[in-house]
């Protein structure tokens, strides 16, 4: 199992109330799946999708990553597993302005002690080849469309070879079309055997995962 | 990240902004150029005091007979005859640890005649150590010898004004001249000196071998001198040196323990301790200017910090989300910091320089720029950056990434 989760709870204080945002979910993922998390706002949906990504601890619970134990990791010790293990690809796509397609792809290796810093160029003008932009990779973020942006966000989320992405709403700030071309992309690296995990809210989007969860008050009930 | 990452992100993050870092760093340039500026124009003023107090002499002290009471009827100030060449010798001997050069100085005056010209000045009689005591050495030919001395041998070693007003063309060495008549071979003309502090000519003046002064000039049988001058391998002994010189001097002269010293010693510490004393108040002024600058400076540094953490709040979210550790977000803001602060300094280096130069061009002041001076101010510059700088990016490093990437 790449991912298994076991009687997970996250609780926030608001004021006197305890909010059980995780109410004791347990979850498996195997290696080369495709998941699709689903649920209306406040479902917990994306609480689980930052401790997936190691963003945020759990109040209680086990979380086994790739076999390793991460839910008791210190700061810097989740930073170094977010680095190696997970790919992250946002609604917004969080490209650093200003900064070239190039450069944006490249960043996830200046974290990554272990590559070798003259093979950094050649492997980001791979990742930008393999999501279809392999001539736009002087072009900043602003020369870019929407479709264009997220693709080259999942090229950095690729850069260090992680098993799994972690996708928050990766078509939201996309129109229909672009959206078709970022699931494609999906299913492709999915194919090629990269795990993906997917929040969305849309059905055709989730219609092209292999596996879906619905989430509802903190729970997993489908 | 390794070292260059983490100064390529800084700079570039500086170079965005122009304008902003500019204006940032002005507070920095401004202190630093003004330190540069003054330290230059201030060591200029002392170094130039310096060297008219070495003109004279460097670590020199002077010692004159006293005066001489006999049947109680007090001599004036000279009149005592005991101070002798031999104690000059005695000094150099048993004091060498203190001690570098002795040379006795017995002073007359004479008219001098070269062909038909003619020159009045001043004839000392003087040690072969007197070029190492002076500092003072002969630029044309050469300073007379040991056997000379002990032979009293009518030789002279000019000083320039006097090859000015005697000599017209021709080298004088190894020409005659006549004092008081009596022939001088001419061995060497010392290098010009130039005036004292006093504006007196040193290079007034014909140095001959003492004894040729005392014996050949003076016609005399004592063997007195009019002073001795003493020069100390260091400055910091002079106070012990004194204190040696006296007691062997006592000692020598056969003095009683409660009779008053038959000499007198001066030396170069008053003006030493003047320009000491004003050296500390300019540096503490300084001091103080310079950190009130650099504390405004690094206050603008560590504003601009603030604002830049919090405009970037999304990227370091990204950055900490693709594997950034809260110690790589601390290291690139302060690396953004210092990187402000250090062109800064570079900046008010030249800056600083460019000004002190151009006032010393202006208003003809010796203008001394050291690279300690410079050092100091771009290390400042830099610890500045990394002190103020390092609040900011603990507040970065401290962020959480989740609310970091939900920032709007």
């Amino acid at each position: 199992m790449l991912i298994n989760i076991q009687k997970m709870f996250k609780t926030y204080r608001m004021g006197e109330n305890a909010v059980h945002a995780l109410d004791g979910v347990s979850l498996t993922i195997g290696n080369g799946d495709f998941v699709a998390v689903m649920g209306a706002s406040g479902s917990g949906k994306s609480t689980l999708l930052n401790i997936l990504g190691c963003l945020d601890t759990p109040t209680s619970g086990t979380y086994l990553l790739d076999g390793v134990e991460v839910s008791r990791m210190s700061r810097a010790q989740l930073a170094h597993i977010r680095n190696q293990k997970l790919g992250f690809v946002f609604q917004n796509f969080n490209l650093l302005s200003r900064t070239s397609a190039l450069e944006n792809v490249e960043l996830p290796t200046f974290y990554n002690r272990g590559f070798p810093g003259r093979e950094r160029r050649a492997r980001a003008v791979r990742m930008l080849e393999r999501v279809g932009l392999g001539n736009r990779a002087d072009h900043t973020p602003a020369q870019l469309s929407g479709g264009q942006q997220q693709r080259v966000a999942i090229a950095r989320a690729l850069m260090n070879s992680p098993p799994v992405i972690l996708a928050d709403e990766p078509t939201g700030n996309l129109d229909t079309r672009s959206s078709v071309e970022i699931m494609t992309l999906f299913k492709q690296l999915n194919q090629e055997g990269i795990t993906i995990v997917m929040v969305t809210h849309e059905e055709d989007i989730a219609a092209c995962a292999r596996r879906r969860i619905l989430m509802r008050d903190g729970q997993i009930v489908a | 990240m390794n070292f260059f990452m983490i100064l390529k992100v800084a700079l570039r993050a500086i170079f965005r902004n122009k304008t902003r870092s500019l204006l940032t760093a002005l507070g920095i340039i401004v202190g630093i150029a003004a330190v540069i500026a003054v330290v230059a124009i201030g060591q200029g003023a002392q170094a130039m005091m310096i060297k008219e107090i070495s003109s004279i002499g460097n670590n020199i002290i002077m010692v004159f007979p006293g005066s001489r009471t006999q049947g109680g009827v007090h001599g004036g100030s000279g009149s005592s005859q005991t101070l002798t060449a031999e104690d000059g010798e005695n000094i150099a001997q048993d004091l060498a640890h203190l001690v570098r050069a002795v040379t006795p100085v017995v002073r007359t005056g004479s008219q001098v005649i070269y062909q038909e010209n003619n020159w009045s000045t001043q004839i000392q009689g003087v040690s072969v150590d007197y070029p190492e005591v002076r500092n003072w050495t002969a630029e044309d030919g050469v300073f007379f010898t040991e056997a000379d001395q002990r032979a009293g041998a009518r030789v002279c070693v000019l000083g320039a004004t006097v090859v000015d007003n005697l000599f017209t063309s021709a080298s004088p060495v190894g020409q005659t001249i006549r004092i008081r008549n009596m022939p001088f071979r001419v061995l060497g003309v010392m290098a010009r000196k130039g005036s004292n502090t006093m504006g007196h000519d040193q290079d007034d003046v014909i140095l001959v071998p003492f004894t040729t002064v005392k014996r050949v000039l003076q016609n005399s049988i004592f063997n007195n001198v009019n002073m001795l001058m003493i020069s100390l391998h260091s400055l910091d002994d002079i106070t012990a040196a004194k204190e040696e010189i006296g007691a062997l001097l006592r000692q020598r002269h056969k003095l009683a323990p409660q009779a008053p010293d038959d000499f007198n010693s001066i030396d170069m510490t008053e003006i030493t301790n003047t320009i000491g004393s004003m050296t500390k108040l300019m540096t503490l002024l300084l001091t103080v200017v310079a950190s009130i600058s650099l504390l405004v400076g690094g206050i603008g540094i560590m504003n601009i910090m603030l604002v830049s953490v919090t405009e970037r709040t999304r990227e370091i979210g990204l950055r900490m989300a693709i594997g950034a550790t809260p110690s790589d977000i601390l290291l690139q803001f302060i690396a953004e910091a210092m990187a402000l602060s250090i062109v800064g300094g570079l900046l008010g280096v030249l800056l600083g320089t460019g000004g002190a130069r151009l006032v010393g061009r202006l208003q003809q002041w010796p203008i001394l720029i050291t690279e300690s001076s410079v050092m100091v101010a771009f290390l400042f510059s830099a610890a500045v950056g990394m002190f103020f700088g390092f609040y900011p990016a603990l507040r970065a490093s401290r962020l959480n990434p989740i609310d970091c990437l939900r920032y709007e």
